[in-house]
């Protein structure tokens, strides 16, 4: 028998669900809320919920004080570049450890995802070392590599998961067909696995975007994207919690709008398989 | 061209080996049949000629040429499978064509291979058209197109007719003989169907546990099996086989005999059974007799207008001439 389900239940599910919504929200909506009202509004108390001047005082010092798009735009690069090239490196990868494993695959898929249980500040040494000894510090490629290297493990685990739900045969069949290996890769694996690729790729740009240890330690003016942008806005002295807010609001609007729009994509590949 | 010659084949997964040495010759233009009941290494042989899989020792040879170390690609086979295995980014057109895109083959060529496949298969009007929104039969079809256009040296079937139903899977029976009439090519084919066996193949490859029991044409190895297990797995109903003393009173350990070749009658006759469950399919007539001779029921082919009732005493006359003998190891004696 299906399961009936009420219309008294069914109100109490939507309703919970919009709680648990809201709560998550609740910090982003109120620093987009703060970003608007004066620096003595955004510490009143009570605090005030909607019932303020609202004013777009706080962005406009920021832009002046600050080169946003410099920030925006090294954001953009580190967080596409360091996703890109993981994608180009974890495919292989992928493909591996998907079609041809070996004994040890499963052992080497749990070591990699180890390294992301390593507290980052426990390589923060030997990788400030090495970026002074190799000119790295404060370059947009540098942030880039270290990035990639840091979702790596995620890039590739995320691919093997998918890339297990395309059948070995179709794969075989290319070969009978003649496709060479970088052929099956090229044209039968990825096209199928798109969907995948996908939502790995908007997934990695979202923590590479957000990522702020790595960004703040190996950078200093120029190659700082927006996680840098918004740390110069905290202060221990002075009234900076409405610009605080303002430079946040900056910072995550491009990819709060990336989520929006690519969502559908986003929880159809997290559930890639889940569903025949 | 399209002969294929294993030489000293053996396959191993791990300890375990699948494939004990093994010869065999599969000459050009002949259509072969694997078959043998699952898990009797088959499959895996065809993989290990399509180099799907690496041999663990021997050698494999087509058209005389060593391909041993030669990769599936560059083998020039074509093979079918069991589940299509069709590219689903791919429209019925460009799955047919990406054979040839791979070979490098131009434009025009490609257009009128694909035209000529997809009217020999009825598959014109379905060319733009995704696999996911053709039916099973349609999907084999354009599998088999996609091995078509590669004018393979040979055709390598796995089992491609498992997934269809019964009814379609006569028609495709059809097609893929008439296919193999038409093109005279070396063809592979893979089953543990006996009918499909029987019905298509120039020459029948009988497996168990990897070994080759018996090999050739599906005529021979009805009348003549090698031993008691190609004699119980080739022809529907199965041979009955008899052992004990009535296999001992003709100088043999047991005794083989079809259905087709045993006489029924209700008033005399060499053995005595009772009838079981009769099964009436219009054509003829299968009686089930329990007679002690064997644990199974034999199993006895009577005209279609034949009918006896559930537990009427009958008589049973084997028909000499059509006696097969077996030793203590199940091998034929002559």
């Amino acid at each position: 028998m299906a399961r009936s389900v009420t219309q008294n239940r069914k109100i109490i599910n939507t309703a919970a669900a919009w709680a648990v919504g809201l709560l998550i929200f609740f910090p982003i909506l109120w620093t987009i809320l703060t970003s608007f009202k004066t620096e003595a509004q955004a510490i009143s108390d009570p605090p005030v919920f909607l019932a303020f001047d609202w004013t777009l005082e706080n962005y406009g010092v920021v832009m002046e004080r600050s080169n946003y798009m410099r920030f925006l735009w090294n954001s953009i690069v580190i967080a596409g570049g360091s996703t890109i090239l993981g994608i180009i490196i974890a495919v292989p990868a992928a493909w591996s450890m998907a079609f041809v494993p070996s004994k040890r695959t499963k052992d080497i898929l749990l070591w990699m995802l180890s390294t992301k249980m390593l507290p980052a500040v426990g390589v923060l040494y030997p990788i400030y070392l090495l970026f002074i000894k190799l000119g790295l510090l404060d370059t947009k490629f540098g942030l880039t590599i270290v990035l990639m290297l840091i979702n790596l493990p995620i890039i590739v685990w995320m691919l093997y998961t998918y890339f297990k739900e395309i059948p070995g045969e179709i794969l075989e069949a290319a070969r009978m067909d003649g496709a060479s290996l970088k052929d099956e890769v090229l044209y039968v694996l990825t096209p199928m696995a798109i969907p995948g690729i996908a939502s790995t790729l908007l997934l990695n740009v979202i923590l590479a975007w957000n990522e702020a240890f790595w960004t703040l330690n190996l950078t200093a003016a120029k190659a700082a994207p927006l996680t840098a942008f918004i740390a110069s806005y905290s202060s221990p002295e002075g009234l900076f919690y409405a610009k605080l807010s303002a430079a946040s609001t900056m910072a995550i609007a491009p990819i709060l709008i990336l989520g929006w729009f690519s969502q559908k994509q986003l929880v159809s590949g997290l559930t890639f398989g889940a569903v025949k | 061209m399209g002969q294929i010659q294993l030489n000293q084949v053996t396959k191993s997964f791990g300890d375990v080996q699948v494939i004990p040495p093994l010869d065999l010759t599969i000459e050009d233009g002949e259509f072969t049949v694997f078959v043998g009941p699952s898990g009797c290494g088959k499959s895996t042989l065809l993989r290990l000629i399509a180099g799907l899989e690496d041999i663990t020792s021997g050698h494999i040879a087509i058209d005389g040429t060593d391909a041993t170390d030669v990769p599936p690609a560059k083998r020039g086979l074509a093979m079918v499978f069991q589940s299509y295995a069709l590219y689903p980014h791919m429209s019925v057109r460009k799955n047919i064509a990406f054979p040839m895109r791979m070979a490098g083959i131009d434009q025009a060529e490609q257009n009128r291979r694909i035209d000529a496949a997809a009217k020999a298969l009825n598959l014109t009007d379905y060319l733009d058209r995704r696999p996911g929104q053709l039916s099973g039969g349609q999907r084999q079809r354009v599998a088999i197109g996609r091995a078509i256009v590669r004018e393979p040296a040979a055709f390598l079937f796995d089992e491609p007719l498992s997934n269809l139903d019964a009814a379609l899977r006569v028609g495709m029976r059809l097609e893929i003989s008439e296919m193999h009439e038409r093109l005279k090519t070396t063809m592979i084919y893979v089953t543990h169907d006996q009918v499909e066996a029987m019905t298509m193949a120039d020459k029948i490859v009988v497996l168990r546990a990897g070994i080759v029991e018996q090999v050739g044409s599906p005529l021979e190895l009805y009348q003549r099996p090698g031993n008691t297990f190609v004699a119980g797995f080739i022809g529907s109903p199965k041979m009955n086989l008899i052992e004990g003393p009535e296999a001992a009173k003709h100088d043999a350990a047991t005794i083989g005999i079809r259905p087709e070749h045993i006489d029924i009658s209700e008033t005399e006759g060499t053995w005595q059974g009772t009838v079981g469950v009769s099964e009436h399919l219009g054509s003829d007539t299968f009686f089930h007799i329990q007679s002690g001779l064997s644990a199974e029921p034999l199993t006895v082919r009577a005209g279609g207008e034949r009918k006896l009732k559930y537990g009427t005493e009958v008589f049973l006359t084997p028909q000499i001439e059509h006696l097969h003998r077996f030793d203590q190891h199940g091998l034929r004696i002559a």
